[in-house]
């Protein structure tokens, strides 16, 4: 088990190996498929993204609405592979983190082994379990995508299995 | 308690707690797994359920899109217009009142503008025989929806013609739908007609076996190949893919053998609500 704290410092992500658990804390961010769609395009077109990638990762979620006493619903990771399009040129632009459930193509595990980034798989489907490690949420962008709209986090004791290595190692592959 | 009454509160219920059966078969599933990897996975998924039957949470941030079965007893005489706005209401205000996530957009392809309230449902509606009216729901996740899919097979493919295809879409499903998971397959009919046996299937009971001797065997063989994939809890290897296989089937065509595949992940949220015959609702 392996402390991992956000925003991470140089070096920090090469220390994960593939199979390890982590546990993040700090400053997580949340996009998933139209902030991908949207984050590439920003890029495309040479504009600033939202947010400095440096130091940062991307929590792959859809939170549902918080109850009363909450300050998030429930906040487990949505099927990665759907962001796969994407996060190789995020990787390459410094996003180098990321966090949510299921595979990656071959072209996220070529882009972390380059660019020394991981993915980090959480727990499908526990979205209570997740909500209750959530301590603050701020809206960074996209308001009007709703629950899919680009937020920033502050999480403590947030579990996750390293799947993909800063090496290129990938989790259960010989 | 009125039917829109009752309707509502089996749905706020649903999207928090896990039908007895299915919760049942992952405890068991927990203390049975022998990877490690595969334990954490279902030990977090225990500890999430317990979270979320004592809280106001729900048990998963995609609380699905309202899938809803209407049995209509063709000695009900039952008012299907009202019934639909009450079904339709009772979502709407369930949504709201257990903090269902807004997870529907109004167009599928150009637009994509969320609806805000989680609607419209989708519904089926089916005569049967009888007075009773009953009402069943899926609280149908997308992640594991993605990776059910129809193949059209050949009449003469046979039973290991319908394993081939399961074991092929559960295959490419992999970790992606949050296994353990629960499979539903249909079988016969026309495409459209498999495609909605297989979501009857989801709606039995987990792990119940189908009256026919021969297709109870099959559900055993299917849950057994496919727990030998070695997809594992999460995808990350392990003796537990599925808890549970079903199969529905219906009469099909000299040319055909549509077999159908609907994967729900481990959330498996359910409701049922029986209306008696000439009850007033």
């Amino acid at each position: 088990m392996v402390r991992l704290h956000l925003p991470y410092d140089e070096g920090d992500l090469d220390r994960l190996e593939v199979g390890e658990e982590v546990l993040i804390d700090g400053v997580l961010h949340v996009g998933r498929d139209q902030v991908h769609r949207r984050l590439c395009d920003m890029i495309a077109r040479g504009e600033e993204p939202p947010f400095d990638f440096t130091g940062h990762g991307i929590y792959y979620m859809g939170p549902s609405p918080a109850p009363q006493g909450h300050v998030i619903g429930a906040a487990g990771p949505t099927t990665s592979a759907r962001m796969d399009p994407y996060s190789p040129t995020l990787v390459a632009h410094g996003l180098r983190l990321m966090v949510g459930k299921g595979p990656r193509s071959r072209e996220v595990v070529d882009a972390c082994r380059i660019h020394h980034g991981a993915y980090l798989y959480a727990y499908g489907g526990c979205g209570a379990l997740y909500s209750s490690l959530i301590r603050s949420v701020r809206t960074v962008a996209f308001p009007e995508l709703g629950p899919e709209a680009l937020l920033e986090l502050h999480v403590v004791d947030f579990p996750a299995i390293c799947m993909i290595d800063s090496r290129g190692r990938v989790y259960g592959s010989k | 308690m009125t039917l829109q009454q009752r309707i509502e509160e089996a749905l706020c219920s649903a999207v928090r707690t896990l039908p007895a059966q299915c919760e049942a078969l992952i405890r068991k599933t927990c203390d049975e797994e022998r990877s490690t990897a595969g334990h954490s996975v279902l030990s977090a998924i225990v500890r999430n359920i317990d979270m979320a039957s004592s809280s106001t949470l729900p048990l998963c941030q995609d609380c699905g899109m309202f899938l809803c079965f209407v049995e209509v007893g063709r000695d009900s005489r039952a008012d299907v217009g009202r019934l639909e706005d009450i079904i339709i209401d009772a979502c709407r205000r369930a949504a709201h009142r257990a903090y269902y996530r807004s997870s529907v957009v109004a167009e599928p392809v150009y637009d994509r503008v969320n609806t805000g309230d989680n609607l419209p449902p989708v519904i089926h509606w089916e005569v049967v025989d009888g007075d009773c009216i009953r009402i069943s729901f899926l609280l149908k996740g997308f992640g594991s929806e993605n990776c059910s899919s129809v193949r059209m097979i050949r009449p003469t493919d046979g039973e290991e013609g319908v394993v081939g295809a399961v074991l092929d879409m559960v295959r490419a499903a992999g970790g992606k739908p949050c296994p353990p998971m629960f499979l539903g397959v249909g079988i016969g009919g026309t495409m459209d007609k498999a495609a909605v046996l297989s979501k009857k299937a989801l709606l039995r009971e987990a792990a119940s076996r189908h009256p026919d001797e021969r297709y109870a065997r099959l559900e055993e063989r299917l849950l057994d190949e496919v727990n030998r994939l070695g997809i594992g809890p999460g995808g990350l290897g392990g003796d537990h893919t599925c808890l549970s296989v079903c199969i529905e089937t219906y009469p099909t065509h000299i040319a055909g053998l549509p077999v159908a595949l609907s994967v729900n992940c481990w959330a498996e949220r359910k409701a049922v609500i029986e209306v008696i015959g000439g009850e007033v609702w």
